[in-house]
């Protein structure tokens, strides 16, 4: 099962109630996902020339005081920390390469949740509700956030195989299925140097998109080499440093609702997570299309998706009926006539 | 004019449906009001007396699943599953139907005035569905009998291993599933168009449509069809 849900603000006057209507939209999916959960919020951005780090250790009494002296003396600048639980936020003045190799040798047990301008991803095993008040996730704010609650099935309920996962500087990932030819596909991603830390099916999802990123593709041309390598079924939503993305695999095997104000653009598995957001009532609603890429972000002017996949009738819950990407030949396998 | 109203702010689907079930005898005259739905699953599941139901707001997973009599009528969007095995009754829907709508039902008429998204009528076994709006890929998947009325689009793989259902479409098909084929409109098929599209408050022709139906090749096993299984 899992729920995913995601909230991207067009204005920034909601942007202090980010984490609160959050919440209560990832709090509500805890019934597709009562293992697990997590989020990314993008929140203020770090300082210029600095990174934003969010670390983890299994420990919460854990002395984060040691990595900031040890961040000091290697890259020469005083970083900020601010521990949040398990979690702790470093703003450091270095890059991401030089960040990542440092920790990995001298503090192997510490966990890179994310690494950019502004993004912060935290996620903890537990109920959906005892993550949001672990992290006071509802006093957190920002100008858009994506979370997961997990129900897993391929791989262990811990937490670095909760979601997001990141996918890059200021990317992650959060999934809702989950896919056949991970293996495979992280023994090949695997040769092209991309790492992978669990036996979890989404990780490899997210490591084939950053690793598409890193040869050059844009987020959209990432997902939709996505629908060709990713064999499974999958509602992905991405998010990106200024919005985010939505993606259905070709037959829809996973839910996904979408709701656009002029406010905000919200999507989840289940309206149920988006019926208590503020406008709701007057919001645009529909189901994202198969095999298509939504996306939305505060730099590019935000189009309204009906408009932008041109298709009639795709102004609210259900859709039309105008799939020209589903690809009859491949997904037809009746296996039997019951 | 309603004799019953229901709150589901503050109360649980669980305590209204019990109240539901708990009608032993017809009812034809009551007429229930649900207030704030919320996407809820399975409201107004399981019914089994004539009564009528009025859900005010978008109705989440399995509304109106099982029915039998009863009218339930939704002033809203409806989620995944609406009217799942449906035996008897109306369910009418004024917004939208997520997936799998009217699965499974063998009886009753389920009418959405928008679309409807995939897998609508998916091994439907006597239900009549009518929808105004266009239905998503896969519609009617094994549909084995009932009538399918659909007056806008289908999307991909429309009817892919239907048996016995009639399907009737006034749009356009994206394309047919493995042994659907169009069919030709006799005199039987107009008039049951005619009486669903009046049933269902529908003012198009049924000359507009076409009938798609099972070319029945996959009946019997043909090693020759092996690649279509």
């Amino acid at each position: 099962m899992c729920g995913i849900v995601g909230l991207f603000l067009k204005q920034s006057s909601l942007e202090p109630e980010l984490g609160a209507l959050f919440s209560e939209m990832l709090v509500c999916m805890s019934s597709r996902g009562p293992d697990s959960a997590g989020f990314a919020v993008y929140g203020t951005p770090a300082p210029a020339g600095k990174l934003k780090a969010i670390l983890q250790h299994s420990n919460p009494d854990f002395d984060w005081s040691a990595i900031g002296v040890a961040l000091e003396k290697q890259f020469r600048d005083k970083p900020s920390v601010e521990v949040n639980s398990t979690h702790a936020r470093f703003l450091v003045k270095t890059d991401v390469q030089s960040i990542r190799s440092f920790l990995e040798a001298n503090f192997p047990e510490v966990r890179i949740m994310s690494v950019g301008r502004r993004i912060e991803i935290m996620k903890e095993t537990g109920l959906p509700e005892s993550v949001v008040e672990r992290f006071s996730l509802r006093k957190i704010a920002g100008s858009h956030a994506i979370g997961h609650t997990r129900m897993a099935t391929e791989s262990a309920v811990t937490t670095e195989g909760s979601h997001p996962f990141s996918t890059g500087v200021d990317l992650c990932l959060v999934h809702n299925g989950s896919l056949s030819n991970h293996n495979r596909l992280r023994r090949r991603l695997g040769r092209e140097g991309i790492e992978f830390h669990t036996e979890n099916d989404t990780e490899v999802a997210a490591g084939y998109f950053a690793w598409q990123l890193a040869n050059g593709a844009t987020l959209k041309e990432a997902l939709e080499a996505g629908l060709e390598d990713l064999d499974g079924f999958y509602t992905f939503a991405v998010g990106t440093e200024d919005g985010f993305a939505v993606l259905r695999d070709p037959i829809a095997c996973k839910p996904a609702v979408l709701a656009e104000t002029d406010d905000y653009v919200a999507m989840a598995s289940e309206y149920r997570s988006l019926a208590n957001l503020p406008g709701i009532e007057g919001a645009r609603l529909w189901e994202p299309e198969p095999a298509v890429v939504y996306n939305w972000s505060r730099t590019q002017r935000c189009e309204p998706a009906f408009r932008r996949d041109n298709r009639i009738g795709v102004t609210a819950w259900g859709v039309s009926g105008r799939q020209k990407s589903s690809q009859p030949d491949k997904i037809l396998n009746p296996s039997s006539r019951v | 004019m309603f004799t019953q109203t229901v709150d589901l702010a503050k109360t649980s689907v669980r305590t209204l449906n019990q109240r539901l079930h708990d009608l032993n005898a017809e009812r034809d005259e009551e007429r229930w009001r649900i207030l704030n739905p919320r996407g809820a699953h399975a409201i107004a599941c399981g019914l089994r007396v004539q009564v009528t139901v009025e859900i005010e707001g978008h109705a989440g997973y399995y509304c109106a699943g099982m029915n039998q009599k009863a009218t339930v009528i939704v002033h809203g969007n409806v989620a995944t599953g609406v009217a799942e095995n449906m035996m008897s009754g109306i369910v009418h829907v004024n917004g939208n139907a997520s997936q799998c709508a009217g699965a499974t039902a063998h009886g009753g008429l389920l009418a959405v005035e928008g679309d409807a998204s995939a897998r609508c009528g998916i091994s439907m076994k006597g239900i009549d569905i009518v929808v105004k709006g266009s239905v998503g890929h896969m519609s009617a998947f094994m549909a084995q009998t009932g009538n399918l009325v659909v007056c806008g689009d289908a999307g991909d793989a429309f009817g892919d291993s239907v048996y016995e259902a009639r399907l009737f479409v006034r749009g356009r098909v994206n394309s047919l599933g493995t042994d659907c084929i169009e069919k030709e409109m006799r005199r039987e098929h107009f008039e049951i168009l005619e009486t669903l599209l009046k049933r269902a408050g529908c003012d198009v022709h049924p000359e507009e449509f076409k009938r798609y139906g099972s070319a029945r090749r996959l009946y019997h096993f043909q090693i020759d069809n092996a690649s279509l299984y």
